[in-house]
């Protein structure tokens, strides 16, 4: 199981990647596999400023299809169009290739209550 | 929950387990599409022990099965299969099912897992001509054996010519060194193949042989989840969520297993039904846009009014693009009507289709 120690993590299995007031934000490896093959990854919410908790897409797996919950307030300002073509690459690299969306944080003290890597390999038992 | 035979393999193998229809079931090994890839293109083999399997014979047998099955089983030979339903009294279906003719007097009925119960007791309580019944459910084992590649692939492990077994029959004979087992041409996914009933406490010598024969054909075991997409590019009726109690036969283009040669369970309403047509019927349709498509998700006309439901829907592995069934008013049911598919807060536009999606 792939959990990168300079990452931050969320109890939803997502990652996140803090860059001055930027977050990149992905699925774990560990949410990827739980998934299976995903086929679609839909972000709707681009432009938009919602708050933390708050669902910015969905991802749908061959069978399943789950909500993606923004870990941090802010405005979406990015979101990874070549999922679009290849959402494959959520499976194949999900801390790479397969990121999601780039958000600017509207407040950085939340960042405090992610997970560290470890926190995280913890809550799946990894 | 119940384990079939082999799920002490299948986790060896692998496997992601889950509950399904009261059984611990494998849902997928390698990954769905991988797997869909492997039984349209080669040979794929399921575990489908969860199904269940009831033995009717004696000389009332026939009269049982014609009084609770729509299709005529009248018209069955030894060694012929024939897909059926039972239609319920109040227009719906108890469950869908395969009857195989063993021998004069002798039926074998193929139920769903998750109906097993509901159905002994369904023709339990049509049993008043005095057929003898007997659940086999716990001590067979079904696997299939699926592809393009299936017969080539398995001739080794049989004296008999696969070939020459047509689509809906079957024999009974020796395959992978057990000298009775039925080898049926069935199957649930559009690719050919094979079905295999055994004892559970041959399945797993006949699972390692056909792995092993298949080996250099590139077989691959396959879960559920592939299944579920197989069958549905078909546009193969799923029970529970394409057909159930409340759908009738009719409305679910299954007609052409309705036979009114001889009364069966509400057979009068059914023929009525055919004879001036159902309200709604089952269609089969293709996303024109990007989503998925998903069982319970409405169909919604132009003017977003919702018209329908969908029952089963996924993305296809073959097409690259999103298709389900689902019921509307006749009105809308014609091939090429648009519809629309309201994937949550958007109406993604639809077309109505022939079946199968993937030919």
């Amino acid at each position: 199981m792939n959990i990168p120690s300079d990452l931050k993590y969320t109890k939803d299995h997502e990652w996140v990647k803090i860059e001055g007031d930027v977050a990149t934000i992905g699925i774990t490896d560990f949410a990827q596999g739980e998934l299976g093959d995903i086929v679609y990854v839909e972000v709707e919410t681009l432009d938009e400023t919602l708050d933390a908790e708050e669902i910015f897409g969905t991802v749908e797996a061959v069978k399943t299809v789950s909500d993606l919950f923004l870990p941090l307030s802010g405005e979406i300002i990015e979101f990874n169009e070549a999922l679009e073509d290849e959402p494959e690459k959520v499976n194949s690299d999900p801390y790479g290739d397969g990121w999601m969306i780039k958000v600017k944080c509207s407040d950085m003290s939340q960042t405090e209550a992610l997970m560290s890597a470890d926190d995280y390999k913890a809550l799946i038992g990894a | 929950m119940k384990n079939t035979a082999l799920t002490t393999t299948h986790k060896a193998l692998g496997a992601k387990i889950v509950p399904f229809a009261g059984y611990n079931m494998p849902v997928q090994y390698e990954g769905v599409n991988i797997e869909h890839e492997t039984v349209r293109k080669a040979v794929g083999m399921f575990d489908v022990s969860h199904m269940g399997e009831f033995l009717i014979e004696g000389e009332h047998a026939l009269e049982l099965i014609q009084k609770i099955s729509s299709n005529d089983a009248s018209k069955l030979t030894i060694g012929k299969a024939q897909y059926s339903c039972l239609p319920n009294d109040d227009g719906g279906i108890v469950d869908d099912l395969i009857i195989y003719k063993l021998k004069e007097e002798q039926y074998l009925l193929v139920v769903n897992a998750g109906n097993i119960e509901k159905d002994w007791n369904w023709i339990t309580s049509k049993n008043d001509v005095g057929a003898n019944m007997r659940d086999l459910s716990e001590d067979y084992s079904l696997l299939a054996i699926q592809g393009p590649k299936a017969i080539e692939a398995m001739q080794s492990l049989t004296s008999h010519d696969l070939s020459e077994i047509k689509f809906y029959n079957f024999v009974v004979g020796d395959f992978a060194g057990i000298d009775y087992v039925i080898i049926s041409a069935t199957g649930y996914t559009g690719s050919g193949g094979f079905e295999i009933y055994c004892k559970n406490s041959e399945v797993k010598q006949i699972w390692d042989k056909v792995l092993e024969a298949g080996a250099d054909f590139g077989i691959k075991p396959i879960g559920l989840a592939a299944r579920d997409t197989l069958r549905l590019e078909m546009g193969y009726c799923l029970y529970g969520n394409d057909i159930d109690d409340t759908t009738s036969p009719i409305e679910a283009g299954l007609g052409w297993i309705t036979k009114f040669t001889k009364d069966f369970t509400n057979s009068e309403a059914l023929k009525a039904e055919k004879e001036h047509g159902s309200q709604r019927k089952l269609i089969a349709f293709e996303l024109d846009e990007r989503g998925i498509p998903r069982h319970g998700y409405d169909i919604v006309d132009g003017n977003g009014k919702t018209i329908g439901v969908v029952t089963s829907g996924t993305m296809s592995p073959s097409l690259g693009k999103g298709i389900g069934l689902g019921y509307v008013p006749t009105v809308f049911a014609e091939v090429n009507s648009k519809i629309n598919i309201q994937i949550r807060k958007n109406a993604v536009p639809a077309t109505v289709i022939k079946l199968p999606f993937y030919k």
